[in-house]
This record gives C-alpha cells, structure tokens and sequence, in this order.
C-alpha cells in the first residue's frame, strides 16, 4: 500500500521543464558533419572516460584522450564532443597543437537524459577519428518544485 | 518527457544492494556511512581533489568575505576572530547551539546572521544568499575532517526530541517518515539512487541537482517535497530542531565540507 | 571579481608535460529553461576558454549550454620555458576573466 503510493506519488512529482525539441541522432550526425565534412571518421586512437551510470545528469565528468606524439609534425588539432539529446547538439570544440604535449582535455557536461556521446578528433594530417560511449542517467529522487 | 516518467516509475523500486548485509550488523563496530560512500567514484574524486571540487569555489568567495568590512560597524569576520580563521576550527561540528544570552538554538548559518547584527550592525541575510552560504562553507571547512561533536547543553535536549518526533512521524501525501527511507531502507535502492542515512556530514553541500551550493535547510525541504509533504518555510524552527537530531545521529563522524551530492 | 581555483605546477622540468585543471565560477544558464514565473530564463553561458604561454595560444575551447554550471577543464601543456601562462575565459553579457599563473622551467 504504500509503496504503491509512494511510486505513483513520486512518479508523478517528477516534473521536468519541457524544453525545445531535443537534439536527435540526425541533428547530431548534422553538427558532426559540419565539422568532418565529407570525410569518414576513423574509429581508434581516441578514449572517451565518462562513467557508464552518472547520479545526476547535470554535472557528468568526461574526459576525452587521443592517442598521439604530440609533436610538430604529427598531431592532435582539435578535439569535438557531441551528444544525441540535449537541445543543441554540440558540447564543446576544443583546439590543441604541439604545445600540449598530450592529447587530452576533461570538462563536465550536462545530459538530460541517457543518451550516447560522440567524441571526435582531427589529426594534423586530415583525418578523423571518432569514440561514442553511452550514458545511463538516473534522476535524483527528491527535487524541489522551484528553487 | 512521457518516457523518462516511465522509466522513473519502472526503477522506483526498493532494490536490495546490501541491505543483506547489514541484517545483523549487532557486532558492535560503527556501521553509520556518510552519504559519501554511496557515491560513485567520479563523484568522490570530485569531492576529494580541492581543485575539481566546484564547493571549494564558494570556499573560496567565503574566505574573501571573511576579511571584508561589513555593516555600520564598518567590521570584518577577520577584525574580531582573526585573519586565518583558526578560531573556527571545530566550531561547525558542533552546531546548532544556543548562543549566550538566548534560550533558542541556532544553526551555524543563524549564527553567522547574529554576528551580523550584533557585532557588524548589518542586516541578517535571507536563507540560502549566496554570501551566507559562503561564509558557512569557509567556517565549516575550517572543521573539515573533525568529528562531529554535538554539545552536551541540556537545553538542547527538547528541540533534539522535537527533531526526532519530526523525523519518525508519517507525513505528506505519500504518508512517509524520513525514518522509513533513511532508517529501514538505506542502502537500498530508489529509482537508481542509493538511500543514504542522512548523514549531514558535508554541509553546505554542492548539489549537483541544484548546480550550486546549498544548506542543509534547502537539502531536508527537497526530501519533504518528495514526499510530497508542506515544506515549512526555509526560517522554520522545525529545521533547526531536524537538524540537532540528525547531528546527534551522526555523532562521531567526520565533517566532509564542501561535500559534492548528486 | 570572480572566483577561480587554478591547479598548476609552479616549477617544471623542461619538457615535462603539465597538467592545468581550471574552475570558475559561473550559473551557465542554458536559455531553454524557464524560470519560476514561466518565462525562460535568457542565455548566460561562458562561451570560450582560452590559454596562452608567454603570449602564444596553447589551448582553447568553445563550449555550449551543455557544459555543466561552475565549469571544470583540464588539459596539458609542454613546458618549454619559464613563463606566465594566462587563463582567460569569455562569454555572455560581456563576461571576462582572467587568471595567471607563473611557471619556472628549470
Ligand atoms: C565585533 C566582533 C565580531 C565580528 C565582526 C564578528 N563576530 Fe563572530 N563572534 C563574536 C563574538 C563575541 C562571538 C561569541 C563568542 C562566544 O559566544 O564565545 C562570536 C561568535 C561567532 C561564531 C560561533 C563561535 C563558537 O565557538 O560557537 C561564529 C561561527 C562566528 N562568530 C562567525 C562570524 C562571522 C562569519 C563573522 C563575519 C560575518 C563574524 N563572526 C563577525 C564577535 C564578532
Ligand atoms: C522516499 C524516501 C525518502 C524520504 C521519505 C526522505 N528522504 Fe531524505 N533522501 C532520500 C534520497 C533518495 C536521498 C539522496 C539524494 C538524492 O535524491 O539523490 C536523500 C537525501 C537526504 C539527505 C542528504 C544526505 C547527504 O549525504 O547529504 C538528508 C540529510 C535527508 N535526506 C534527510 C531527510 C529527512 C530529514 C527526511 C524527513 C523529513 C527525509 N530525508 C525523507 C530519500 C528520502
């Protein structure tokens, strides 16, 4: 009996602001193509880290890592990360070069929902690489209607 | 939107993780966790590395606060209880207390507000400004790693009663105490979330949920609107009174401020 | 005035690779949620990072609504000479700040 209140009662308190329309795997797949263009990403090389069950989808640690000498000659550009639903698409573009010695930049992200996340990179001699990685997002329990 | 309620409503569900193994935890040895350990391990080490944890930035705004005249006594924190805050060491692990000269407890935020008026004639700040918790936050740091160590004022007894008479009372629509979650059910699972004991082990807290810090008022009120109970407003004596119980619950623990909480 | 905590070695080998970690404080509002009256709350995020060693840009990001409030980011740096390197973050509502840390190379 009160279980079963307390799972309709807390289904129900779960009220989530109705935001635009999410972003969609298309609309993702877009804003990776207007960074690659037409070229075809390359899976390897890169390492996605962002735990598989986050807590709380508004602050989730990722750091994103490629494989590279980091020297003049051969390295990392940028690194892009992209995920399938929050409102836009794009999470951040980063820019390296040889000065950083080591391909690999962590941030905290939001996520509005369990999604997967698209990590891509472009190497100093054209190409692409790419990484996904899924994210399960649990909700907390007690929220707070408005703040 | 229709989704995520469905799968809210699919995974509310008490999931045993170790309750087993607490079924006979008579032996003696402290079984009490801080919310802490019911974290996973990117939230610890967020927690743990002074310079990843977003709670140290309110630390931080505090400790420059702490050194600011204020009021029209035209005095700081610092001028009265020294510029490095060594005096506040142990002051927070044993709040809410009665202030000299009052028969009423005072968390440690309401403590900050009466030096404000009594000693920088400034005005009281509202619960939850950005500047009391700040404040909160550098003195509790200062405590950080201590026990917490309830003070033994006989005085306090009735409002600890009061606290513990809130916290086993049947309430909101849902008819739940905050004892059957934290006290029968902790450790088991809701909707994914680890049940802690509730533990005000880290406050103020950098919630990720609120993406900011909060106090432990704010922390209790987002329980009681889960339960769908009347929240009292954030100045109600019942929080304070939910707090000294819950302190004298979690005697002995260490105080973790900033703590990061999903 | 904001708050930043920086995590920086003071002293490097030459050609060690560092680690720099950065937090500011900052809401990121993402301008697709609304407030309590109803109305959504405007845009007010910290749009680009950036990381220059004696003057040279070695590191810069763009970020979106999607990097969490308080933003954290960490990434390396060669340590080539002896130097200050500036932190400087940029964003919505005419938002800047800095921060600097000096670096000896030995
Ligand atoms: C003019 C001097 C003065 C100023 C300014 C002042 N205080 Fe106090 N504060 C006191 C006195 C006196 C006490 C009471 C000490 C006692 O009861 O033993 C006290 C007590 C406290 C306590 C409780 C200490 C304990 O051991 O229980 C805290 C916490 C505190 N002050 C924080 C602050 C903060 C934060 C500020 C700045 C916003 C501040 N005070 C400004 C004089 C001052
Ligand atoms: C339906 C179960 C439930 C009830 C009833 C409930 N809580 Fe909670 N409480 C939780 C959960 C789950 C969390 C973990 C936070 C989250 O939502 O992610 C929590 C967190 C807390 C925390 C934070 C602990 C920490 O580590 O900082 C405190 C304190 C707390 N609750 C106190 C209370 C009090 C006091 C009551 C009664 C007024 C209460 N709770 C009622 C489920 C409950």
């Amino acid at each position: 009996m009160d279980r079963r209140l307390f799972l309709a009662g807390t289904a129900a308190i779960v009220v989530l602001p109705l935001g635009p329309a999410a972003a969609t795997p298309d609309a993702m797949a877009e804003a990776i193509k207007k960074v690659i263009g037409e070229a075809t990403p390359i899976e390897g090389r890169m390492k996605l880290d962002v735990p598989p069950l986050v807590e709380n989808g508004s602050t989730v640690p990722l750091t994103v890592s490629v494989e590279s000498p980091m020297t003049e000659a051969d390295h990392v550009k940028a690194i892009h990360v992209f995920n399938e639903k929050n409102p836009q698409p794009n999470v951040f573009s980063a820019r390296l070069g040889p000065r950083n010695g080591k391909a690999m930049v962590g941030t905290r992200i939001k996520l509005g929902d369990s999604q997967r996340i698209v990590a891509i990179a472009e190497t100093s001699d054209g190409k692409f690489w790419s990484v996904g990685a899924d994210v399960i997002v649990t909700l907390a329990a007690c929220l707070e209607e408005s703040p | 939107m229709r989704r995520r309620l469905l799968v809210v409503g699919l995974g509310l569900v008490f999931v045993a993780t170790y309750a087993a193994a607490q079924v006979g935890s008579q032996s003696g040895a402290d079984k009490r966790r801080s919310g802490y350990r019911d974290m996973g391990e990117a939230l610890q080490k967020m927690q743990d590395d002074d310079t990843a944890n977003p709670g140290m930035l309110f630390v931080q705004l505090g400790s420059q606060l702490w050194a600011k005249p204020a009021g029209v006594a035209n005095k700081s924190c610092a001028d009265c209880h020294g510029a490095d805050a060594a005096s506040m060491k142990g002051v927070a692990t044993r709040y809410p207390a009665i202030p000299a000269g009052s028969d009423r407890p005072l968390d440690l935020e309401g403590r900050i507000n009466l030096c404000r008026t009594q000693h920088q004639s400034a005005d009281p700040l509202p619960p939850e400004n950005l500047d009391l918790l700040a404040l909160a936050a550098f003195v509790a740091h200062q405590s950080r790693g201590l026990p917490i160590a309830p003070p033994a004022d006989p005085r306090l007894e009735a409002f600890r009663q009061q606290g513990e008479e809130i916290y086993r009372r049947r309430q909101g629509q849902l008819n739940l105490s905050c004892a059957i979650c934290h006290d029968d059910n902790a450790g088991k699972k809701l909707a994914g979330i680890v049940i802690p004991e509730a533990h005000p082990t880290g406050y103020p807290i950098y919630r990720l949920e609120w993406q900011a810090l909060g106090s432990l008022k704010r922390r209790l009120r987002n329980c009681m609107v889960g339960i769908r109970a009347e929240a009292w407003p954030l100045d109600a004596p019942e929080y304070t009174a939910l707090e000294l119980y819950l302190m004298e619950r979690a005697k002995g623990l260490k105080l973790e401020t900033p703590a990061v909480r999903p | 005035m904001s708050n930043i905590l920086v995590n920086a070695p003071k002293t490097a080998k030459r050609g060690d690779v560092v680690e720099i970690k950065a937090l500011i404080m900052h809401p990121m509002e993402t301008g697709f949620r609304p407030g309590p009256n109803g109305r959504i709350i405007p845009r007010n995020i910290i749009e680009r990072f950036t990381a220059t060693w004696n003057g040279a840009e070695i590191f810069a990001m763009d970020m979106s609504p999607a990097i969490a409030a308080n933003p954290f980011v960490s990434f390396f740096a060669q340590a080539n000479e002896s130097g200050t390197v500036v932190l400087r973050w940029t964003g919505d509502e005419g938002f800047a700040a800095e921060h600097r840390v000096d670096i000896t190379v030995a």
